[in-house]
């Protein structure tokens, strides 16, 4: 359902229609009065509507010039509020789909603690800490925690991932959401949200914006752009008194037009729409943000504190080297090694069989079938291998395996001492290979950087943003994978104290933290990060405490939240620019036009040469209306970025949303006012 | 608020006193004492009698002496009532007073083409000075009306012309009472 | 427009490039209470001062106790100027004799000392004392110049501390700024100034017998002290009516450099102190760069455009290649006459060599629409520094969203809190500027008061309210402001101008000091660099020009149009 939405392009036909009638909805001025700009446009077009009627009855040959006038005062507050139905349509078909799992869900209550007895009973009566039973086939009834069993859920209701996931009690992954689907086996749910606050409840509510609260951001911009509407109201009201000096009477309707086109129609009438379509963007990321004011605040970051592992290697170590002792060769060392690793199911042994397999050809053989003793590797001595004849060989921990040989280190071979230092020294895992009591040498382990996240963390560098890697390896292992993988710096042996510790002191330096988790144990570090993003496949309290869930589960997913929350402020603040340096080009299109009457000489101010003062004022309240439409493809898409320095972004958008805003007004209403005069509108 | 009650009326005494009183009052001993002609206007003595201050212009109508420029201080180089015209550029009063002027220095003899200063009120009402370009034009009316050869008011012009200092800093210019002064020194000295 | 004009607004230039550096981190060393080689001698009389009134110069203050200790001493200052001009016949030092000054009269110059703006509807040589000279206007050139200084202080104090409570003490600023700051530099002015022949004297007038014949009366009296403190503090009210244009306030070429040097000396350094105490002299410089080039567009503008000269008084026989000289003294000419009027008016002087009223439609545009920028360029003592740091405000905010961050000026988020008091502050210019002049415009008892008719008019009034609001003092002086119309609104304006914007702006102080500042990175917008000096210079014209177009599109833009075309009113 996710991935539906992605197919679903901006001008959908689907999405058209109802937004149309959604424009005419919020034409509502309960609902505009949130959007100070639009709502004054409103009101002006009202007073102008009521001018056009008395023309209409008084003076008709007016009535043509204020009709029109009213008419593009009405368009320039349809088009804004279009813009933000277009924007909200995409959710609401998203959100239509959830509601309708939802209703559908019921819950069979347990009647105690123990025991299988249930009542079958409506989802929306289950209250926390309510145990519900959840079988093979049913449809989980709310959020909650397993506190029995285990199942295998299918989450695509919230996810798009169709792959089952296992639920189980106790650990990581306990945590179950309203909505899925039980496929397999049977669970007991202690229900952890009241209804109409469940997962599935915010999300709809974020998907509709029915909630959406302003951010910060979009409250001081407000603030700028109503400022910005008082002072042109000042420089148009006042205007009918200077230009009384003069002997000129302005009319009302003219007057209007004016303040309108002065005002920010154009960011006012698309900062709602701008962020929806944010959290839109990230909604088809597959990531849900619990506010509008996190996603902003991703935008921000300054440091991101990443878990090394799953997110910058893959999550295991892996075997890269053989290094034998003099008088082994290559190849015996990484046969004897695979020999040793056949017993070793986890995925380290695995790693040392496929190596072997991959440098030198060796295929897996059945040790059994061989006559030999398989020795399985146990946490608890740390080695594995195989008896096979007269041959004893084991691959392990280098000081188990010093003391399977029955060695001190100190008596160990240089060179095989030296292997293992070389090893320790880049910050890989040795593990020591013998047969009996002759070491062989030494299987070199590493984490192993995922490919291309060099560059990611480049990109973020560029960006301005610090990485922080978190892994509960000692420093030189950690040093070492840093700068493989090109963190600026990391956290070694990281326990969940420290990092929060290490959150608290950037913050109280000044820097916004993002970081991702999953574990119960990360939860109050995510609290305490600015952005904290939990994964989905998390613990229900890591879910409640950060302020997003990635649904697809991966922690490489901070670096787009990050994008697009600066995405978001580029776009507001370049719209804003392009609407402020609008003005001056209307300014030479409408001023000449009002006092050319009374001073002729101020036509060299009209350098854009537009045909009458009238059609002047049309052309320019119409290219006012226009260039919101122009734009809403823009604010939904947002301004493009590039991870590039804050200067260089500055300066190309400055360029072309500043100087373009400059230019671009002139030539559009010339190119109207040539449209006005060849339809005789004026 | 009600603790800055206090400071406020003790700081605006006490600034009174330093600034309103101790600065001025030391600043004119110091003056009275070390510029003591400065201090007290710059004053021209001529056989005991002050004429003038050498900063201030004064007014000059006879045609024997070099005329400054139109005045709209009081009637006209009043030293109680220093001001501009303050007309603004399309004003009608301030073409039919250049008008005026102009007529009136084309009826002394004047042709040429008036340098701006000639018939123009200058922001104090009191320029003590006018260009060479306008001290030239009056040359021949002075000569004739003192009954002087042309070329010795016009060498006398030429030696009151004060030059921009070091060549750059300020105008060109002919400060009138002292272009007088030494006109009428002219006159008197036996030497003539 | 000559070679030797230009040389002499290019040696201005680099005099007080010269001069920003070593004083900008004087001053900086005197509000962050490091010794100076004047402490010394100072501190005693500082000592004094704090013990008489009763002042802990340790206690520091919110900006909420800061802003009441200023309007406090702005109330006390108001009522015992007040006072001393209305009994002033009752007080020493009246040589003339003159008479109490009128109730609307004596407010309006109250107002209009204590704000800074030396707005004068009377003239000084007629209307006021020495004492009302000395004790009343004089001190107030010092105290409100000191008092914009510390208001500058504190705001500066913002963006230099991180999570902290308070902005300083104001009656430690205001003593330090006064004592060590305006009154050495103005004692060594006075001393140049009586060298090149300001009066000085406690007479109040002298009488000589003209070679025509005629009594000519002088003006004289304490004027060289006056001069100095009304340069320096930039205050601009004339000891004379002619102010600077007078040859006993401004005789010759280089008291007029000092003069127009002593208007920028302060403030542009105050500028470098920002740098210096905010620990970014770049951003000091970025800033001044701004102000730099603003300012010498306006001038050459002005320079430009009176050059051009008047083609109605061309056309009745005046050579035009003197410029337009109405309203000039020859020997500061063009060129120091546009320099004056635009560093008067750049900054918040007001004091004038030449009379603006008098210039040519777009010569007079330029002053007023400098002074509708807001005065910053680089404006009032102090009051330039802050009204600047509102205009950066808005510039990073508007474009600061470009880079994708939530926008930062020198560590410090700018959010909405900050964006309220800044709008507010913005529209207290426009409210009272185009309100008033709207006003007064549709009222024929004020539209009787104008000197010339037609859009002059027009731009008469307007300049009157821009001067007001903007706390500058200069005038299109056509218009008779001596009514009680004029003298209440104006008076109001010049209220609203200088504690209606202050109020907001040491409300930003109060939340930008209490925010931690975020270090810089790669992804922060550079405040300190080209690309935001030419952003600022933008947002300043767009913002100024956008508010204050129609309005000077109907004075002195429609009256240039209309000069060359010859026609009067």
């Amino acid at each position: 359902m996710a991935t539906k939405a992605k197919t679903l392009s901006i001008l959908d036909p689907a999405l058209l229609g109802p937004a149309l009638i959604g424009a005419f909805r919020k034409l509502d001025p309960r609902q505009l009065v949130r959007n100070p700009v639009i709502f004054v446009t409103e009101i002006v077009a009202v007073v102008v509507t009521i001018m056009f009627v008395r023309d209409l009855l008084s003076v008709p040959s007016e009535a043509a010039f204020s009709g029109q006038i009213a008419a593009w005062l009405w368009f320039t507050v349809l088009f804004a509020t279009f813009a933000e139905a277009v924007a909200e349509g995409r959710g609401k078909a998203q959100a239509d789909s959830l509601r309708r799992t939802k209703s559908q869900l019921v819950a069979k209550r347990l009647k105690s603690g123990e025991g299988m007895a249930y009542d079958t009973v409506p989802a929306t009566d289950l209250r926390i800490g309510n145990v519900v039973l959840v079988e093979a086939g049913d449809m989980i009834p709310g959020d909650g925690e397993v506190v029995e069993g285990v199942a295998s859920v299918n989450e695509s209701a919230i996810t798009g991932e169709s792959a089952p996931v296992i639920r189980e009690s106790g650990g990581d992954r306990s945590a179950v959401t309203g909505g899925t689907t039980v496929l397999s086996d049977w669970i007991k749910v202690r229900i952890s949200t009241m209804p109409g606050e469940t997962f599935v409840d915010r999300m709809i509510a974020l998907i509709e914006g029915a909630k959406r609260q302003k951010t910060p951001n979009e409250i001081a911009l407000s603030i700028l752009l109503s400022g910005l509407t008082l002072v042109f109201l000042i420089a148009v009201a006042t205007l009918s008194g200077l230009a009384a000096y003069s002997g000129t009477i302005v009319g009302i309707t003219v007057l209007a037009a004016l303040f309108i086109t002065l005002i920010p129609t154009t960011i006012g009438g698309l900062l709602s729409a701008i962020g929806i379509a944010g959290m839109d963007r990230l909604i088809r990321f597959n990531v849900i943000a619990t506010s509008g004011r996190a996603v902003e605040a991703a935008g921000d970051v300054d440091t991101l504190l990443l878990d090394k592992t799953g997110t910058i290697t893959f999550g295991n170590r892996m075997a890269t080297e053989f290094l034998p002792v003099p008088g082994v060769s290559e190849k015996d060392l990484a046969e004897a090694a695979q020999l040793a690793s056949l017993a070793d199911e986890t995925p380290e042994g695995r790693s040392i069989v496929a190596l072997a397999k991959a440098d030198f050809d060796l295929a897996e053989r059945d040790v059994i079938a061989l006559g030999g003793k398989p020795i399985a590797f146990s946490a608890e001595t740390r080695i594995s291998g195989v008896d096979l004849g007269p041959r004893s060989l084991r691959k392990g921990a280098v000081d188990a395996i010093l003391r399977f040989a029955g060695l001190a280190a100190a008596n160990a071979p240089q060179a095989f001492n030296a292997a293992v230092e070389a090893v320790a020294r880049t910050g890989g895992t040795p593990l020591g290979v013998a047969d009996g009591n002759r070491l062989l040498g030494v299987v070199h382990l590493k984490d192993v950087v995922k490919p291309g996240i060099k560059d990611r963390f480049a990109e973020l560098r560029a960006m301005g943003i610090k990485t922080v890697m978190v892994t509960g390896d000692n420093p030189i292992t950690a040093a070492a994978i840093a700068s493989e993988a090109g963190v600026d710096t990391f956290l070694a042996e990281a326990t969940p104290e420290q990092k929060l510790d290490y959150i608290r002191t950037e913050q109280k330096g000044g820097r916004l933290i993002a970081m991702a988790g999953d574990g119960t144990n990360d939860a109050p570090a995510l609290a305490q990060a600015d952005v904290g993003v939990a994964m989905q496949t998390g613990t229900q309290a890591a879910r409640e405490a950060g302020n997003m869930v990635d649904l697809d589960s991966s922690p490489t997913k901070l670096i787009q939240i990050v994008e697009i929350g600066k995405q978001i402020l580029m776009t507001r603040g370049s719209l804003t620019t392009f609407s402020i340096a609008n003005d001056v080009a209307k300014y030479f299109a409408i001023i000449p036009a009002l006092f050319v009457v009374t001073y002729p000489q101020l036509n060299a101010l009209n350098i854009m040469g537009l045909t009458s003062p009238r059609s002047a004022i049309l052309s320019a309240i119409i290219f006012n209306a226009l260039v919101i439409v122009a734009l809403i493809p823009l604010a939904l898409r947002g301004v493009s970025y590039k991870p590039v320095g804050a200067a260089a972004l500055l300066r190309r958008n400055l360029l072309v949303y500043g100087l373009g805003g400059l230019i671009v007004p002139f030539i559009g209403i010339k190119l109207v006012d040539i449209v006005v005069t060849a339809l005789h509108l004026v | 608020m009600l603790q800055s009650i206090r400071p406020a009326i003790a700081m605006t005494a006490l600034f009174t006193l330093l600034l309103g009183l101790a600065y001025p009052l030391a600043m004119t001993g110091i003056g009275q004492t070390a510029f003591p002609a400065a201090a007290n206007g710059s004053l021209i003595v001529r056989e005991g009698v002050a004429v003038g201050s050498a900063l201030v212009g004064q007014n000059f109508s006879e045609p024997r002496y070099f005329w400054p420029r139109p005045s709209a201080a009081g009637a006209g180089y009043d030293g109680m009532a220093s001001s501009g015209s303050n007309l603004g550029p399309t004003s009608q009063k301030l073409k039919d007073r250049t008008a005026e002027t102009v007529a009136a220095l084309r009826d002394s003899g004047i042709s040429a083409p008036l340098p701006a200063d000639a018939a123009t009120a200058s922001g104090s009402g009191l320029d003590p000075d006018i260009s060479p370009a306008y001290a030239r034009l009056q040359v021949a009316r002075v000569a004739a009306a003192r009954a002087l050869p042309d070329d010795r008011v016009a060498q006398l012009v030429e030696q009151s012309v004060e030059t921009p200092l070091f060549g750059f800093l300020g105008e060109e210019r002919v400060n009138v009472l002292k272009l007088n002064l030494a006109l009428d020194a002219l006159a008197s000295s036996p030497a003539n | 427009m000559t070679l030797m004009g230009w040389l002499q607004i290019g040696l201005m230039v680099a005099a007080v490039a010269l001069v920003v550096k070593p004083l900008g981190i004087y001053m900086a060393r005197v509000f962050t209470g490091e010794r100076t080689f004047l402490t010394p001698v100072l501190s005693p009389v500082e000592t004094l001062f704090y013990g008489i009134s009763g002042v802990d110069r340790k206690r520091e203050q919110g900006w909420l106790g800061y802003t009441f200790a200023m309007l406090a001493f702005a109330i006390a200052g108001f009522v015992t100027l007040y006072l001393i001009l209305r009994f002033q016949d009752l007080l020493p030092l009246n040589p003339q004799g003159f008479a109490g000054v009128a109730p609307d009269l004596a407010f309006n110059t109250a107002v209009s000392f204590v704000t800074n703006t030396n707005w004068q509807s009377y003239a000084g040589e007629s209307t006021m004392s020495n004492f009302s000279q000395m004790a009343g206007l004089a001190v107030h050139n010092f105290v409100s110049g000191a008092t914009g200084i510390a208001l500058a202080m504190a705001l500066t104090r913002a963006f230099m501390r991180s999570g902290a409570e308070t902005v300083g003490n104001f009656w430690v600023d205001l003593t330090r700024a006064t004592l060590y700051i305006l009154l050495p530099i103005a004692i060594l002015i006075t001393i140049a100034f009586m060298a090149l022949g300001l009066p000085q004297t406690l007479d109040g007038s002298v009488t000589v017998t003209t070679l025509e014949g005629a009594q000519q009366t002088l003006a004289i009296g304490p004027i060289a002290s006056q001069e100095a403190i009304k340069q320096l503090g930039t205050n601009g009210g004339g000891f004379l009516n002619a102010n600077a244009a007078h040859p006993f306030e401004n005789p010759n070429i280089i008291s007029n450099f000092i003069n127009i040097f002593a208007m920028l000396a302060v403030g542009a350094s105050l500028v470098y102190s920002f740098g210096e105490m905010v620990k970014n002299r770049r951003q000091g410089w970025a800033i001044l760069s701004v102000m730099g080039i603003l300012l010498l567009t306006g001038i050459c503008f002005i320079y430009w455009a009176e050059t051009y000269g008047n083609p109605i008084l061309s056309s009745l026989g005046l050579d035009p290649s003197m410029g337009n000289m109405e309203g000039k003294e020859v020997r500061f000419g063009q060129a120091a006459t546009a320099l004056y009027a635009g560093v008067t008016t750049g900054v918040s002087d007001g004091g004038v060599n030449g009379m603006h009223g008098s210039f040519t439609g777009l010569g007079g545009l330029v002053p007023m629409f400098l002074i509708q920028l807001g005065e910053i360029l680089p404006g009032g003592v102090g009051s330039g520094l802050y009204g600047m740091l509102v205009f950066a405000v808005l510039a990073v905010f508007v474009a600061g969203l470009m880079v994708g961050r939530t926008p930062e000026l020198l560590g410090k988020k700018i959010e909405a809190r900050e964006m309220k008091y800044a709008m507010l502050a913005v529209l207290v210019l426009p409210l009272s500027i185009l309100g008033f002049t709207a006003l007064s415009a549709v009222l024929p008892f004020a539209v009787s008061s104008i000197g010339t008719g037609g859009p002059h008019g027009l731009s008469e009034i307007l300049y009157a309210f821009t001067s007001a609001t903007g706390n500058n003092g200069s005038a299109f002086g056509g218009l008779s402001a001596n009514t009680p119309w004029f003298n209440t609104t104006l008076g109001i304006a010049m209220l609203l101008g200088r504690f209606a914007y202050v109020v907001p702006v040491m409300a930003i102080a109060g939340s930008l000091v209490t925010k931690t500042k975020v270090p810089a990175s790669t992804g922060t917008f550079p405040t300190d660099r080209p690309l935001f000096v030419g952003l600022l210079i933008g947002i300043i014209l767009i913002l100024g020009g956008l508010q204050f177009f129609p309005a000077l599109a109907l004075g002195p833009i429609v009256e240039h149009f209309l000069m060359l075309a010859g026609q009067t009113f």
